[in-house]
């Protein structure tokens, strides 16, 4: 049973500046008495009490402006980070994607860093190996597979990593934003393909700015607020709080059927579907 | 309205704790199954490092090999012994520094190095440790190239009694006894894992840690009977008297460790205290980096 639960969780992050991360300072600093060597540190803290509980199927968004929070948060429900205060429980396989300059060496072929990337996400050789023409069916990236990295585009590389987690079954996926690299032609097929990934008892976690994919990927969102869920709830309630207009009002129609709703029932319906 | 996951807070707090030795266990074992990830990663560091080059790691072999040969012509002609035992005597004596100096000075900038692997994916942090461990051994086997070479030239001095120098004791040359620089060098590595998961978190901490022990790493190898002989040690002294002196070469643990490597590659007999510091170092030293773990395992992504 997949289920990320975190109970007043913090994220303190300690800022070592040159001075206070060296021995020299810790140890004069004893003899002064009680000038406690974490109190001298300051502390930036990212994430504040946060609470969760997210079961199987659940499918978050995740709104918030620059330097809320979302990514820490991100972070530590893929248990990178372990909350300083507070308690968190990840159950179930996770697959990130993060930086995506990160975890992937430029200099080697697209095919080693799915490689790689299969491995650190707890597959084994085999199994990645009978992965690889699925994956490079899906990002089309063809014989491009045989070159460095460092020859790829941001959104080949948003290619490669997206094929690479959709491939493996995660039980938990976590995607920061960044993946709007990617061309509509393409994103439309990773739509279907991360759907069906999240129908298959899965949880999705999603930070986009973008109102329309977050409509089309989540049916929940949180709004995250100076390292604060500041609030959690439905999608379109949450969207309408947070950008202070309801989301469908400014779509086309085109966009809304797209999306499968129809205008009517936005119009006439409150709270998305 | 649908919500299928709410702020329906959650019941009382799980009994799992962040600092437990079962958490620190948990990291090593977890590590220990990701063989395939840090097995691939460690090739991988050896292949990339030589990319583009014509020769590829037989650059590592090259360097050795002429270090050694170096090394070993210009130290038996100081200590006026004969080339052709103490030639292979400074050459085994460098590979086996080679590996510890490289797991020790890599050691303490393991997570530092890994940086961005270790905030974007999630993995047990043993895994960069095991990765870079693994790497030494590589290296230390395109090494054992000079090794070989080495050995087929000088058989004829090794495969009967010898001493190294006038003072030292005789030894019984090569024979079956080579097996047991295998269990040695176990050992070395088993070692060699629980000394940079130490400085590792130790460094990243405290980053003044990584150059302090660069600039020791030289004095050690000084200290170390690696160029020079043990049995060097007493015959300045002219005997029995001197037994003092030894302490100089028996309180480096560092000897105790190349020894157990060393001396049966050479023929030569280990001494069973090697076996019992080596032995010593091994659970005290895992003992102590378990604490570290617990305590810190989960401070790294913070601090790096």
């Amino acid at each position: 049973m997949v289920s990320i639960d975190v109970w007043n969780a913090s994220v303190d992050f300690p800022i070592f500046d040159a001075k206070s991360r060296s021995l020299k300072k810790l140890a004069l600093g004893k003899v002064g008495g009680k000038i406690g060597s974490e109190g001298r540190v300051p502390i930036i803290e990212a994430l504040h009490d946060i609470s969760l509980s997210l079961k199987d199927g659940a499918r978050v968004g995740l709104v918030g402006h620059n330097g809320a929070g979302k990514s820490t948060l991100l972070r530590l429900l893929a248990g990178i980070y372990e909350p300083t205060r507070g308690q968190s429980r990840i159950v179930g396989k996770v697959a990130p994607v993060f930086d995506l300059g990160v975890g992937m060496d430029p200099e080697i072929s697209g095919y080693e860093n799915i490689m790689i990337r299969g491995l650190f996400l707890g597959m084994s050789r085999k199994q990645m190996e009978k992965r690889v023409d699925d994956i490079s069916e899906f990002t089309e990236l063809g014989d491009y597979l045989q070159m460095p990295l460092r020859t790829y585009s941001t959104g080949m590389r948003v290619r490669l990593a997206l094929g690479v987690v959709t491939s493996i079954d995660p039980e938990i996926l976590l995607l920061d934003e960044g993946i709007g690299a990617v061309d509509a032609a393409f994103m439309a097929k990773a739509r279907d393909r991360l759907k069906d990934l999240v129908k298959r008892s899965g949880l999705l976690v999603f930070a986009n700015h973008s109102d329309e994919t977050l409509l089309d990927f989540c049916d929940t969102a949180i709004w995250m607020d100076e390292g604060r869920v500041k609030m959690h709830g439905g999608l379109r309630e949450v969207l309408t709080e947070y950008k202070g207009f309801d989301p469908f009002d400014r779509m086309s129609t085109e966009q809304l059927e797209r999306l499968g709703y129809s205008s009517s029932t936005v119009l006439s319906g409150n709270g998305g579907e | 309205m649908q919500a299928p996951s709410t702020l329906d807070s959650p019941e009382a707090p799980p009994a799992v704790k962040s600092r437990s030795f079962k958490r620190a266990f948990a990291d090593v074992r977890e590590a220990w199954d990701h063989r395939e990830l840090w097995g691939h990663l460690g090739w991988q560091d050896i292949k990339q490092r030589y990319r583009r080059s014509v020769i590829g790691p037989l650059w590592i072999t090259i360097s050795m090999g002429t270090t050694a040969l170096a090394l070993g012509l210009l130290y038996s002609v100081l200590f006026k012994t004969e080339v052709a035992t103490f030639l292979p005597y400074v050459t085994v004596g460098f590979i086996v520094w080679n590996f510890i100096v490289g797991c020790v000075t890599e050691g303490t900038d393991v997570f530092i190095a890994n940086e961005g692997l270790i905030k974007h994916l999630p993995a047990p942090i043993s895994v960069h440790v095991m990765r870079m461990v693994w790497r030494q051994v590589l290296f230390l086997l395109h090494n054992l190239v000079v090794y070989g070479i080495v050995l087929a030239i000088f058989f004829t001095s090794l495969n009967h009694e010898y001493r190294i120098g006038e003072s030292s004791p005789l030894q019984p040359g090569l024979s079956w006894t080579i097996l047991l620089a295998i269990p040695g060098f176990v050992l070395l590595a088993v070692n060699a894992v629980w000394v940079s998961l130490l400085f590792g978190v130790i460094s990243t901490r405290f980053r003044d840690i990584p150059p302090v022990v660069n600039s020791f790493i030289n004095l050690v190898f000084f200290m170390t009977p690696i160029v020079w002989d043990a049995g060097v040690l007493s015959r300045v002294t002219g005997g029995g008297d001197g037994d003092w002196r030894m302490l100089i070469a028996e309180l480096n643990p560092v000897y105790h460790f190349v020894e157990v490597v060393r001396a049966p590659l050479l023929g030569h007999t280990v001494d069973w205290h090697h076996w019992a510091v080596v032995g010593g170092f091994t659970v005290g030293g895992w003992a102590l980096a378990m604490v570290i773990l617990r305590n810190y395992r989960a401070r790294v992504s913070y601090w790096v």
